[in-house]
């Protein structure tokens, strides 16, 4: 007989909710504040015109995406293990999207006109094309996610995993060509920043999937195969290498162009805080830290791999930090090979300093995948249960 | 609707088929009554009608009121695509034009005192508008103290 | 009821709420206007143009931007939050030595990135040439303004008042140069920074119809060489500069 479901303990079921919905509200708050008064309060200016709340954002958009790839692995592979996460999968992919929508929609200068946005499209505009094609995520999860519950419509859960996949890969592909359109600034004009984002959603996605799939296993009693998290482990040590080499690829072919000289030096030199995030922060914490931890024999254990985990994303808000805000606080380079001056900033490297509502609001969405994360898992049937005999053998 | 079985095979109390209960009836005819009877909920003349300060004497809205009161909106909207992306300046439905017939005697605007011309009206509807965060609301043949 | 019942009539009820008010924007999305130029006004026939003469321009001297200011309502910039739509550069060639004085603003591309880039549409180019955002349907994303080469874009980060009749500006929206749309529109023939440094006598600033072979602007394009700011973008801007 199957052993009877430990639904979330209401011990914790109401403080976990009551946390994550104060944070939301922070962040509501600090939405309310940027809108009543205007971007003059946060850090933004007309130089670095989008600030922390677009790196929560990208990063929840991102990881959204590569979180549904546990799902595909399973529904398109077939690798049964997957297969049971991917309810679980289907899940935080909504609420990652939904936090990062919630971000970046409230990050507007004017939020009210939305409904603009979802009734005018200029389809030469990438981010037109965004619209459609997170507004269509919803729909294809959640229709993936009736096949997996509905028991009529398991067979169908292939087709439609594969659909979800194909629309994941436009969908990160449209993320990193946000940036790779822009021919204006030195950081971004680069192709290969949508299969960049491809693979880092890949990692930063299991990364988050292990480390909500870790907590709610735990709050719920319920134990974690360890063949499972080794397999899991190794698969976020490929990504990270992965992402690691596109990154590499990218700096390399800047630090080969006589124009691009500067900005690579401001970015993996010169550049301060920028210098630091992605040295210690995105390449350290980030990405050999978490390769070590994952291939050691030793050092993977359960808390090794979480670790492992836990470095990925904060590697990730390293990497996008630099990205975004590092990219645009570097002068765009209108005269070559002159000293500019003017009193609009020209030719000087940008200041940012993250504001509080900047960071309330980031957090904020953080705190709404919270939540629906913990009702969602709450009221309905996502967590994954290997110990229940699906006739398969445990591979390791 | 079917209500969950039981682990023990017994039918749940008032029986399988379900009926709507006492507080499902009071539910229902309550909501019945309150889509039936808009009048109820409707003013009873506590909310005081729109002040709104005429227009400048002499002179004659591009439409009759009853077709202003619904349409204007559809009006500027056209209007405004028009002027923006048609580079058409002076038309008929200008809303500078509005802004000189309507401005208030006492403030020249339309838009600053609760009795001025479209923010009485707004307000009392509660449709909010945003034209007056970009286009200043002051008529400048008022402001300097035309007789009326 | 049971739970299966219940999700079902949740997520019936839950879609129709969510569709049902689309129909109505579909509605609305079918019954705006297509953009494009009205009956009269903006043609195509006239693409304007500015030719600035740096040689004429004097470090310091910022005749042009007070005038931007005054005719647009713009408050003097201070702070790096604050609007500029056009500013003066000085320039110096680090090998050589050799120093200039130029305004940079809008350059109003015809094949403008930040009109490429904006998802309502809200930016766009007019049919005159003039590149400008409608700020009806501007949602203030700042996407233009990472697109833009020449950073002539900038964001209202607080709420404005006393704004000029004739230019509405508001917060959370975009705005640069618009080759003061407003004055061409009413029959003028040139826009506030020109006339201010032809008046200050130095008219380093000429403004006029590219289009027209026989415009003051066209007959010193043809005369001397010009340059455009980032060529190598293919953007072909309306604005050129001598002198660099």
């Amino acid at each position: 007989m199957a052993p009877a479901l430990h639904p979330l303990d209401q011990r914790l079921f109401y403080p976990l909710v009551a946390a994550g919905a104060l944070v939301a509200l922070a962040g509501l708050g600090g939405a309310y504040l940027m809108e009543e008064h205007g971007h003059v309060i946060t850090g933004m200016d007309n130089q670095v015109v989008w600030g922390l709340p677009h790196v929560f954002a990208i990063f929840m958009i991102v990881a959204a995406s590569g979180v549904l790839n546990v799902a595909s692995i399973g529904s398109v592979f077939g690798h049964a293990v997957y297969k049971r996460r991917a309810p679980l999968s289907g899940l935080l992919c909504l609420a990652l999207l939904a936090g990062g929508l919630m971000v970046l929609m409230l990050d507007l200068g004017r939020p009210e006109r939305v409904i603009v946005a979802a009734t005018h499209y200029n389809l030469s505009s990438v981010f037109a094309w965004n619209v459609l094609l997170y507004s269509g995520m919803f729909a294809i999860v959640a229709v993936y996610l009736w096949t997996m519950f509905e028991r009529r419509f398991n067979h169908h859960a292939k087709a439609v995993g594969l659909a979800a996949l194909i629309w994941r890969f436009m969908l990160t592909t449209g993320t990193g060509l946000i940036f790779g359109f822009l021919v204006a600034r030195q950081a971004y004009q680069s192709a290969v920043l949508a299969p960049l984002f491809i693979v880092l959603s890949f990692g930063w996605g299991l990364a988050v999937f292990m480390i909500a799939q870790s907590a709610l296993l735990a709050w719920n009693r319920q134990p974690l195969d360890e063949a499972v998290r080794r397999r899991m482990a190794r698969l976020l040590g490929v990504f990270v290498a992965a992402a690691l080499y596109l990154v590499a690829v990218y700096h390399l072919t800047n630090l080969y162009f006589a124009r691009q000289g500067e900005f690579e030096a401001f970015i993996l030199r010169d550049g301060g805080v920028f210098p630091l995030l992605f040295w210690f922060g995105f390449v350290g914490l980030g990405s050999l830290l978490p390769l070590g931890l994952l291939f050691h024999p030793r050092l993977s254990s359960p808390r090794g791999v979480l670790a492992a985990a836990a470095g990925v994303v904060l590697g990730a808000f390293a990497f996008l930090y630099v990205f975004i805000i590092g990219g645009q606080v570097f002068p765009l380079e209108i005269f070559p090979g002159h000293q500019v001056r003017s009193g609009f900033g020209d030719g000087a490297i940008g200041r940012y300093v993250p504001s509080w509502p900047e960071l309330l609001l980031g957090l904020g969405g953080v705190g709404t995948a919270f939540v629906l994360t913990i009702v969602g898992v709450r009221v309905l049937d996502f967590l994954p249960r290997d110990d229940v005999p699906s006739g398969l053998p445990k591979a390791g | 609707m079917v209500p969950p079985r039981s682990t023990s095979g017994a039918s749940p109390p008032g029986g399988r088929h379900q009926r709507t209960g006492e507080a499902g009836s009071a539910v229902s005819a309550w909501l019945v009554w309150a889509a039936l009877m808009p009048s109820a909920y409707a003013d009873g003349g506590r909310t005081p009608l729109p002040v709104i300060e005429p227009a400048t004497a002499g002179t004659q809205c591009v439409e009759p009121a009853e077709v202003m009161r619904r349409s204007h909106m559809r009006f500027l909207e056209h209007q405004r695509d028009d002027t923006v992306r048609g580079g058409v300046r002076g038309a008929k439905y200008s809303l500078k034009a509005c802004i000189d017939c309507h401005a208030s005697a006492k403030n020249a605007s339309v838009a600053r005192a609760e009795t001025n011309f479209c923010v009485s009206c707004h307000s009392y509807a509660a449709v909010r508008i945003d034209c007056f965060e970009c286009h200043t609301s002051k008529s400048p043949k008022l402001a300097q103290g035309a007789t009326r | 009821m049971s739970r299966r019942g219940f999700l079902g009539v949740a997520a019936a009820g839950l879609a129709g709420a969510v569709l049902a008010p689309g129909i109505q924007l579909i509605e609305i999305a079918q019954a705006a206007p297509a953009a494009g130029p009205a009956a009269a006004g903006a043609s195509a026939k006239v693409r304007w143009g500015m030719l600035i003469d740096t040689t004429k321009c004097a470090e310091g001297c910022t005749d042009c931007v007070t005038a931007c200011n005054t005719e647009n309502g713009l408050a003097p910039a201070t702070r790096s939050t604050d609007p500029q739509w056009i500013r003066k550069i000085e320039i110096k060639e680090i090998k050589t030595g050799r120093t200039a004085s130029l305004p940079v603003m809008c350059q109003h591309c015809a094949d403008p990135p930040c009109v490429d880039v904006c998802p309502t549409g809200a930016s766009f180019k007019r049919a005159d040439g003039i590149v400008l955002v409608d700020r009806h349907s501007c949602i203030g994303c700042r996407y233009c303004m990472m697109a833009c080469p020449y950073k002539a874009r900038s964001f209202v980060h607080e709420p404005l008042t006393e704004q000029k009749r004739d230019v509405p500006r508001g917060k959370g929206c975009v705005e640069s140069c618009t080759l003061c749309v407003h004055r061409l529109d009413q029959g003028d023939k040139t826009t506030a920074c020109a006339e201010a440094c032809s008046q200050a006598g130095h008219g380093a600033i000429v403004f006029g119809d590219l289009n027209d072979p026989a415009s003051e602007i066209s007959l010193r394009l043809r005369a001397a060489t010009s340059t455009q700011l980032r060529a190598d973008l293919r953007l072909d801007p309306g604005v050129r500069y001598q002198g660099l």
